[in-house]
This record gives structure tokens, C-alpha cells and sequence, in this order.
């Protein structure tokens, strides 16, 4: 750290090193003179995040899916529907199973035989926040009562990480679930159940259901990572970012603007004031992110019905 | 809406706490941290010379490991474990002894609900007890918002079973404010804040303030009982 400041207050050295050797053997003084100037060193304003784009259906042997592109920051959400008998618990209700993979493809750090630590924590906050936040109403995945419901399989895949994971999974989640459509399902000679595909042939079965429909989906979660760096609010840091500083709040709210979860683990004292800047970040990020993901829905409503 | 909760609490009242000094002989330090009948037992082993592969050489780095009472170790220990090592990371002074590791491990004894706020406080102790150098401790508390918005502390398992949202939060202690002068207070109010904040279920941004709040008084009568109790020495000692 003495050396970093001592580099900086002499200039000379600084001076005469190129960028990229600073960038990697000083980041944290490379990371504040941009800070002082207000600025990222990707060229961003500390509020602002990255360009984020939706690309429905992105799977097309899954019955939902979406690809995410968050920066550079990309995940693949695919949702996959099983039949199963429901428990006896819940007799009129389905059930979905979470799961968040980080595949060696992701990021340099992850390899084969030394798995992300960070991919079981994300794995059950997202089930937690589906959950919690009311999105999925559970009783819609039911289709026989007491005897047939749909589990839904959902995984995630991450296939670039470049910061604020979780931002994304969250939203290729809630996108795979946008574009779920619950399949039709007649039953065999046989008395099992099975799913009928889209085109499927001349044969002429009885159908279970009538209709292919979407899930009905109220509340749908949003989040934001910030990261805090003494009194600077970085929202959506990068990779680079998030490794060197160690502080960050994950904040989810919901349509009615409420907060589904703050998670903040650890790192330096957050200050009340900070906190709610935080918030206010998320709450206008909610809005651009719904406007995203509502203007691709009826991107794709509009290309399935030519 | 009633005042009084299924155990007999008025909603500010914490269950009675008890923490052991150093009930395990072997660790370095070790504490017994009981917040009603959830009790936590944390050991500290450390400093260890050598850091992992990938951790920050330049600095010492903490593992924890979470032993659930029942059952295999799965996701919710795994999200145990990371905040845990997450927040004892911030409350300790990580350059004093550099490329060393300090392992904490927790045992839960008992689960009656805020399972984390008294895993938290037990391995503040055991780090106290240990001599880990830190900046400040760690008090943690559990909140939850009941469905007409009142926040009640410390809940049992079954109130955050009922529970609409709850949320963990935890604090630095408080300074001991030897002269209470308004304009000390000012200070103090000011520069406190939140280490760590964990939360589940939905709620309003007013309800999760009003638990900081509550949060925040509940938190130095913990510091206090901290104070107390982490100094006392054995007898025999200087």
C-alpha cells in the first residue's frame, strides 16, 4: 500500500509506466484516480450500469429459456418440466428446483477439479428470493389435483463472469420463466402420461389440457449489486472491480417497489445514508430492467404469432 | 394486535444469553454462545502459517467450516459459511499477521431460531478468546417484522416460521461513551453502521429501517454484556 501511494504522489513513475502494467500491479490507486474523477476505468458514471439485453428462448428443446447478456457478463437460463405425483402435503401444487452451475468455461479461476465457491450461495439465494418473492404461484404448476403436477427443473448456467453474477442469473431466471409455456399432455395406451411436442404428427390423441399457456407471473423480482468503496457507490461492478473491492450489497425489490432481500455479507461499515443511495439505485434500476425484459416479451409474442 | 409473544417476550426483549470462555481445550479459543436454547459453539485454530491456493498472500486469510446439527452439509451451510468468513474478514485486522490462516469452526448445539446472529457472536468471542487482533467486535441480532410492521428481536424458530420477513443484521459495538454529551452522541449516531445484513421474505424499506433501528439499541445492550464478559480474567493473569 506504501509503495502504491508513494508511486502515485511521485508521478514520475507513474508517468512513465504504461496503463496496463499500472492497471495490474496497482489496481486499487489505478481504481481511485478514476473515482476522483468521478468515472470507472470502463468509462461509466458510479451509478450506472452496464448495457443489458434479453434473448428469449435462446434453448429451443427446453420449455423456457433466456440468454443474458449484463456487460459482459452472459447466463443461460433454461427451464426444463417433469411430471411427478405431488406430495401429500401439497396436493395442488407443483415445484421447482434451482440450480446454478459455473461451468470452467465462466472465468479463468474456475477449473474442473476446484469448483466456484460462490455457485452453491447463489444457488440458494436465487430459490430463496423465487420463493419469497411471490412471483411463482406454485398451485399454477398443478394439473391433475392429487395426481400429476410439473416440477420444474431450472438451471443456470454461467458462461461468462465478469461481475454482478447474481444480477443476472437473477434475470435470466425470471426471463426463463417469462417464456416457460407448460406443454399439452395426453395420456398413452399404456395409462402414462406424456408431453406432446409442437408438431406433433397425425395422430390424433386426447389432450389433458387444453391449451399451451404461460405461467402467470406477479411480482417480479429485480435486483442490483453495488459495490462500496469508502464514499463511492459503484452499481454492477466488473470482475476486476469486485476483486478489489471487497464490500458489496446485493439489493432485490419487487414490483410494488419493496425489498425482497438486502444481502450485504460482510466487508467494510456501511453508514445508513449509503445504504439508502443503494436503494434508490435499485429502484431505478428496476424500472429499466422491467422495461427490458416487457419489451422483449413482446418482441417474441410478436415473431410467434407471424 | 397483541403485545406479547408465544414465549412471554415483550417484542424489544431478548431471551437471556450466556457465553463460555473457552470450553474446548485443544483450540486456540473457543466459545459457547447460548441466546436461549440456540447455542453455538465456535473454535478458532490460529494463526496457521500458509494461506491457499488463491487467497491473498499479503494478508491473513480466515476459513470457517459450519457443522450443521442434523444432516449432510448442503447449500444453506455453504451460504453459512461465506457470510461468516465474509464478515469476521472485515472485523479483523488482516495485515498484522500476513499469509497465515485462522480456521473457525462452528458446531451448532441447539437451533431456536437466529442461528446466525449467535454463530456470529460465538465467533467473536472465540476470536477475542484466541487474541486474533481485530478492529472492533461483531454483534449480530435477529429481527423480524410481523405482518402490521412492529419488529420484534431475537426470534424463536417458530415466530420466523410465522414470520412475514425477518432479517439478520449486525453491528460493530458501540463505543463506551464515557461522558454523554449531545454532541458525542451526534458522532456516535453518525459514524454507526452495518457490517452485515441478511434478509428473507419481503418487507418495506421503512420496516427494514425500523429493524436497523431497533437493531442498533438491542446491539449495545449485547456489547455491554460482550464488554463484561470478554474481559474477565482468570484468575492469576496479569
Amino acid at each position: 500500500m506504501a509503495a502504491e501511494t508513494e508511486a502515485t504522489a511521485v508521478g514520475g513513475l507513474a508517468g512513465e509506466m504504461e496503463v496496463e502494467a499500472y492497471r495490474r500491479l496497482f489496481p486499487l490507486a489505478f481504481l481511485e484516480r478514476h473515482l476522483r474523477e468521478s468515472v470507472r476505468p470502463d468509462a461509466r458514471r458510479p451509478a450506472e450500469a452496464r448495457p443489458t439485453t434479453v434473448a428469449l428462448g435462446a434453448v429451443s428443446s427446453a420449455h423456457g429459456s433466456a440468454l443474458i447478456r449484463l456487460g459482459d457478463t452472459a447466463m443461460l437460463a433454461s427451464i426444463k418440466l417433469e411430471l411427478t405425483s405431488p406430495p401429500s402435503e401439497a396436493p395442488d401444487e407443483g415445484s421447482v428446483v434451482v440450480e446454478f452451475h459455473m461451468p470452467p468455461i465462466c472465468s479463468p479461476l474456475v477449473r474442473p477439479g476446484r469448483p466456484a465457491e460462490v455457485a452453491p450461495v447463489i444457488t440458494k439465494v436465487l430459490e430463496d428470493i423465487l420463493m419469497s418473492s411471490g412471483m411463482l404461484n406454485l398451485k399454477e404448476l398443478c394439473l391433475i389435483n392429487e395426481k400429476a403436477c410439473w416440477l420444474a427443473y431450472l438451471d443456470v448456467y454461467c458462461l461468462n463472469a465478469d461481475g454482478s453474477l447474481f444480477d443476472a442469473a437473477l434475470i435470466s431466471a425470471v426471463a426463463a420463466f417469462t417464456h416457460l409455456q407448460i406443454p399439452l399432455v395426453s395420456v398413452g395406451d399404456d395409462g402414462r402420461v406424456f408431453t406432446v411436442g409442437r408438431t406433433e404428427g397425425k395422430i390424433k390423441c386426447e389432450f389433458v389440457n387444453r391449451e399451451k399457456r404461460k405461467l402467470k407471473l406477479n411480482n417480479i423480482p429485480f435486483s442490483l449489486t453495488c459495490a462500496l468503496h469508502k464514499d463511492s457507490v459503484l452499481a454492477d461492478p466488473t470482475a476486476e472491480e469486485e476483486s478489489i473491492i471487497e464490500t458489496s450489497v446485493t439489493i432485490v425489490l419487487d414490483s410494488s417497489d419493496h425489498i425482497v432481500s438486502i444481502q450485504k455479507p460482510g466487508g467494510a461499515v456501511a453508514s445508513m445514508a449509503t445504504i439508502k443511495e443503494c436503494i434508490s439505485l435499485a429502484k431505478d434500476r428496476r424500472r429499466k430492467l422491467r422495461e427490458i425484459l416487457m419489451d422483449s416479451v413482446e418482441a417474441m409474442e410478436v415473431d410467434q404469432t407471424d | 394486535m397483541e403485545e406479547i409473544r408465544a414465549d412471554g417476550r415483550n417484542p424489544n426483549q431478548l431471551r437471556p444469553f450466556s457465553c463460555t470462555r473457552n470450553p474446548l481445550d485443544r483450540a486456540h479459543g473457543s466459545a459457547r454462545w447460548a441466546q436461549g436454547d440456540t447455542i453455538v459453539l465456535a473454535a478458532v485454530y490460529g494463526p496457521k502459517p500458509g494461506t491457499r491456493k488463491g487467497e491473498n498472500p499479503e494478508k491473513a486469510s480466515i476459513e470457517v467450516v459450519w457443522k450443521p446439527m442434523t444432516g449432510q452439509i448442503g447449500k444453506q451451510e455453504k451460504e453459512y459459511e461465506m457470510t461468516l468468513k465474509r464478515t469476521l474478514q472485515s472485523i479483523c485486522l488482516l495485515t498484522v499477521h500476513p499469509n497465515t490462516t485462522t480456521s473457525v469452526i462452528l458446531q451448532v448445539v441447539g437451533n431456536d431460531g437466529s442461528l446466525l446472529p449467535c454463530a456470529i457472536n460465538a465467533c467473536c468471542a472465540a476470536l477475542v478468546f484466541a487474541g486474533i487482533p481485530l478492529k472492533h467486535l461483531a454483534v449480530a441480532i435477529g429481527c423480524g417484522v410481523l405482518e402490521d410492521g412492529e419488529v420484534i428481536l431475537d426470534t424463536s424458530k417458530a415466530e420466523e416460521q410465522q414470520l412475514k420477513s425477518f432479517a439478520h443484521l449486525v453491528f460493530p459495538n458501540s463505543r463506551k461513551s464515557a461522558s454523554s454529551k449531545a454532541a458525542n452522541q451526534k458522532e456516535e449516531d453518525s459514524e454507526q453502521g452495518l457490517i452485515t445484513s441478511i434478509t428473507h421474505g419481503v418487507m418495506s424499506e421503512d420496516d427494514y429501517f425500523n429493524c436497523i433501528e431497533r437493531g442498533l439499541a438491542a446491539s449495545s445492550r449485547i456489547s455491554d454484556f460482550m464488554r463484561t464478559t470478554l474481559q474477565k480474567q482468570a484468575p492469576g493473569d496479569a
